[in-house]
């Protein structure tokens, strides 16, 4: 009988913040430019320049500690990371060894229905390295180049606990530490621009094994799912290593996602030794707690706290509740519809059904859908005043949404308006039962289905431009004057 | 004997120019000519800016006879230390691996002495990278003293001390890291100043070590000191170890008064390693001030020793990380030929650093491994706290410290070269007062053997306006400052 393994996992995030400028100088933050152009003395590292913290990176360091539960330090200082790499302008970089700025917090995930703890160790704060760009490696390649760009952008470092046991619970944390990111508007939190990155720490032990066993920290992991597809492979592979009698060797390990293997990077005997001591650059941060309340109350609402209101207060369904909240941006999106538009549950089976079909579709983000909160608000009112259907009203919203037009305008320009001019059916009513004399026979004689053939009548020779109700009145009437 | 215009001081060439007597162009061509002259022997610049020095005067003219509000410095020829950088002009920190490297940007000071009209002539010689106490280290060549050529000028700022006492400038910027102002004016006869940490940005000083370096005036007189650290004082926010706080005027401390100033003299500073004729030449300063009316007292310092292991274990291992960054990639030296990044990166370093550069990264890295942090880094970290203490508690009862700058007189060239220890030994006094991050300042106190003798006055931190005040006093009263460098050797 085979050993039976427990898996035991911790990830360490790291988050672009998306501030205007860097975290030690004035140059930009924004993403693309033509290489090398988002840079200045500081950030290129030059003889003689010397390194100011921007009060927005200990700011947001602080938000999003507070919204993962952390202890915020009242004195943290900043520490040099020593090794030498050519995209590090400096041959070190500024990060946060012993005092973080966030320590011991918490975030609540949910896997299969049951719920789970996950520490967090620490947050602290760091810059970004440059970019390089050679052919193959960078030991065989004739010449690299070097893109500065990103250097020096600021990045919060999230460490776990190792309390993470299954590879879907490490992609549940994970999905659930971006939304809350993105939620606090600290950074986009995009996996695949790597604004977000996650590296893990996986071991594998005998199920009620007191030790651990020998780690492996794996990288190069691009999206959620590649994510728990490495692990998956990762703790297979030290499960099998295990069971042939071998040994885990401690190294750092590359995901391939096109060959869906972990490979060997560097082992534990090559590792570096950083050197770390404290920046003497910069002062240490003395954190008044004064500052961290007054963070504390713009700490925007969570995504779990929004989902309850919405049950609670607009008498959404938990499924619904919890779709809306999903992302930050779709929420903001849904309730600003309903500043316009009160009717949550209208507005949200709009958003949730045609809107999201044609977002998911173009691949597209709410916040940058040509359909705004005042365009669908828009067309929401015209199927309530009747000038279009239901039905009409989602060829509305396609135009609308491939064409950035208010309602009003896409009704007019393509004749879709309903006919809803009495003088103007009832010719067509009056032709309708002229030509059908048998079936105003049928009707007259009880047969109540006859009036639904009529109905329909009417609507093919106004190419289904009339409002039903309007036409089921009038047929009734007609029907009644003349009998 | 009437001076020639660069044998005078700030103060007054700054009278002439107010009354016209004298242009900016006049005094600029004057020291320029005595650099064409002395410059040869003395070896104090690695570059001499001659056109932007003239074009600088003509603008400090054009202020002048606008009537324009000009301060004290307008229209000054002045030389930088050749580790601040300076927008347009090469940068060397007279190193190979920086002997291209031209800044894009103005450091600090340079922008506030621009601001001020000072007048730069030139860029001045330093133990490369500020490691060094002769600039012998120089990668390029070594400055004479000009009181005898023979001798050493001192370091690191040897160049900006000997260009001063030489009169190939009124007045320079050094930077002291362990005594590299202080102990060059000390050699030079000059007066330098080390002023507390954090008084003067180094936002554009190529960093040496980070938490000990600080940028500071060579002059010919202690008023003239007043004058330039006056300029380059005051907050920045480029540096955020510079003090936000406002800066005092500091001219109005010199009263030329010591009557109930508390003068302490620590007895290590007179012990082992000290020329009994120093510390003679001291001695008879010290009771010069107590017959001036100061109130002298022997006091101790206990954690002085400690001073030069602690210094040689924190300033190497800030030196091993400032200096990570000249690889070869982005500017500076880079080897021609290199098999791969790796390779590139130890060809051009090695063949980028002088002997000395390496002895320290190697220290310094050494300090900061995996595994003797602790008993090194963290160690001298805390004894460095305890060095601080004593100051503190020195200071509680006196206003001013009193020792000899240098333990020993001008050495000769390659006196000490080829003993790393004993070179290391002529900064015993002064490596203290950057540890405890405290203002220093060194002047002539007497002549031995026609070489120079240097007193140091220390202070309790932004205690400069004290210390200023004392040795102006001094000065005045001993007449020292009036004596030149001037010699055989200009014939």
């Amino acid at each position: 009988m085979s050993t039976e393994y427990e898996t035991v996992i911790g990830l360490e995030v790291h988050v672009e913040l998306k501030t205007k400028s860097k975290v030690f100088c004035h140059s930009t933050t924004e993403f693309g430019g033509d290489p090398n152009s988002h840079v200045c003395p500081v950030c290129l590292g030059l003889p003689g320049v010397l390194p100011v913290v921007n009060r927005q990176v200990v700011e947001w360091a602080i938000l999003l500690g507070l919204a993962l539960n952390c202890r915020i330090a009242s004195f943290s200082k900043f520490d040099r990371k020593n090794y030498y790499y050519p995209d590090m302008p400096k041959n070190y970089q500024i990060s946060q060894y012993d005092l973080p700025i966030c320590l011991g917090g918490h975030l609540d995930v949910e896997v299969d229905g049951t719920r789970k703890r996950i520490g967090i160790t620490r947050l602290h704060m760091e810059e970004d390295t440059g970019k390089l760009v050679h052919q193959g490696t960078i030991t065989t390649t004739p010449y690299s180049l070097v893109d500065y760009n990103r250097a020096g952008v600021p990045l919060l470092e999230i460490v776990s606990e190792p309390d993470i046991s299954s590879p879907a619970e490490a992609r549940a944390y994970a999905e659930k530490l971006r939304q809350i990111i993105v939620y606090t508007g600290v950074s986009d939190g995009r996996m695949e621009e790597g604004s977000l990155r996650c590296d893990a720490n996986v071991s594998v032990r005998p199920r009620g094994a007191t030790q651990l066993g020998t780690k492996t920290e794996i990288k190069n992991m691009n999206s959620f799912r590649a994510l728990q597809r490495a692990l998956t492979y990762e703790v297979e592979r030290q499960i099998e290593v295990l069971e042939d009698g071998g040994r885990i060797v401690q190294e750092t390990r590359a995901w391939d996602e096109g060959q869906g293997v972990t490979l060997s990077l560097r082992t534990k005997e090559e590792a570096h030794d950083y050197r770390y001591f404290p920046e003497p650059d910069l002062v240490p941060l003395v954190i008044d707690p004064a500052w961290v309340e007054e963070i504390r109350s713009r700490l925007p609402e969570m995504p779990g706290a929004r989902a309850a209101r919405y049950v609670e207060q607009l008498g959404l369904s938990a499924y619904d509740a919890g779709v809306l909240t999903a992302e930050k941006a779709l929420a903001d999106y849904f309730e600003d519809c309903l500043a316009l538009y009160p009717e949550a549950k209208a507005v949200a089976n709009w958003i949730m059904g045609d809107l999201s079909r044609l977002l998911n579709a173009a691949g597209q983000s709410v916040d940058r859908s040509r359909v705004t909160p005042e365009r669908l608000a828009g067309l929401l009112r015209l199927i309530d005043q009747g000038t279009v259907s239901g039905k009409m009203a989602k060829e509305v919203l396609e135009v609308m949404f491939a064409s950035g037009a208010e309602a009003a305008q896409v009704v007019k320009e393509r004749g879709l308006s309903q006919i809803s001019d009495e003088g103007a059916l009832l010719d067509v009513i009056r032709r309708v039962l002229a030509e059908n004399g048998k079936v105003v026979a049928d009707f007259r004689s009880g047969k109540d289905r006859a009036l639904g053939f009529l109905v329909g009548q009417v609507m093919k020779k106004t190419r289904g431009q009339a409002n039903p109700d309007a036409v089921n009145r009038l047929l009734r009437e007609a029907l009644r004057e003349q009998g | 004997m009437v001076k020639l215009l660069y044998q005078k001081n700030i103060a007054e060439l700054h009278e002439l120019l107010v009354r016209r007597e004298v242009s900016a162009v006049e005094i600029t061509r004057s020291v320029l000519d005595r650099i064409d002259r002395v410059d040869g022997k003395i070896k104090a610049y690695v570059t001499v800016t001659r056109e932007q020095a003239l074009a600088a005067a003509q603008a400090a003219d054009q202020r002048l006879a606008a009537g324009e509000a000009t301060g004290p410095l307008t229209g000054i020829p002045m030389a930088l230390k050749d580790n601040m950088c300076t927008r347009g002009v090469p940068t060397t920190c007279s190193s190979r691996i920086l002997a291209n490297f031209v800044p894009p940007y103005d450091a600090t000071v340079v922008e506030r002495l621009a601001g001020a009209g000072a007048v730069m002539v030139g860029k001045t010689n330093l133990d490369e990278f500020a490691m060094g106490s002769s600039t012998e280290n120089s990668a390029f060549f070594t400055t004479s003293n000009p009181w005898n050529p023979e001798t050493v000028p001192g370091g690191s700022s040897g160049g900006s001390a000997a260009a001063v006492a030489a009169g190939e400038a009124v007045f320079a910027l050094g930077s002291d890291t362990g005594g590299s102002i202080r102990q060059p004016a000390s050699f030079c006869g000059v007066v330098g100043m080390k002023p507390t940490y954090g008084l003067v940005s180094r936002y554009g000083l190529v960093a040496f070590a980070s938490s000990l370096d600080q940028i500071g005036p060579l002059t010919k007189t202690v008023t003239d000191c007043a004058l330039v650290l006056q300029a380059i004082a005051g907050p920045d926010e480029r540096d955020s170890t510079c003090a936000p706080d406002p800066v005092p005027a500091f001219a109005s401390a010199l009263t030329g008064d010591v009557r109930g100033i508390r003068v302490g003299v620590p007895g290590e500073y007179f012990g082992e390693g000290v020329d009994p004729r120093v510390a003679g030449a001291v001695q008879a300063a010290i009771d010069l001030l107590a017959a001036m009316g100061a109130e002298v007292e022997e006091t101790s310092l206990p954690h002085t020793s400690y001073a030069l292991p602690v210094y040689y274990l924190i300033a190497p291992a800030e030196a091993s990380s400032n200096l990570a960054r000249y690889d070869g990639v982005r500017y500076g030296y880079r080897t021609p030929a290199s098999d791969d990044v790796v390779d590139m990166f130890m060809k051009s370093r090695s063949e980028g650093f002088g002997a000395e550069v390496k002895r320290r990264i190697m220290l310094g890295t050494y300090a900061l491994s995996a595994g003797y942090y602790d008993a090194y880094y963290l160690k001298a970290l805390k004894v460095r706290t305890l060095i601080k203490r004593d100051f503190d508690r020195a200071f509680s009862r006196y206003d001013v410290l009193v020792t000899p700058t240098s333990p020993t007189l001008p050495f000769r060239k390659g006196e000490r070269t080829m003993d790393p220890v004993a070179m290391y030994m002529s900064d015993l006094c002064t490596l203290a007062a950057p540890l405890a991050g405290i203002p220093a300042l060194s002047l002539t106190c007497g002549f031995v053997d026609d070489l120079p003798v240097g007193l140091q006055l220390m202070g309790p931190p932004f205690g400069e306006r004290t210390i200023l005040r004392v040795a102006h006093a001094y000065e005045q009263k001993a007449g020292h400052w009036r004596r030149r460098a001037e010699g055989a050797w200009e014939q």
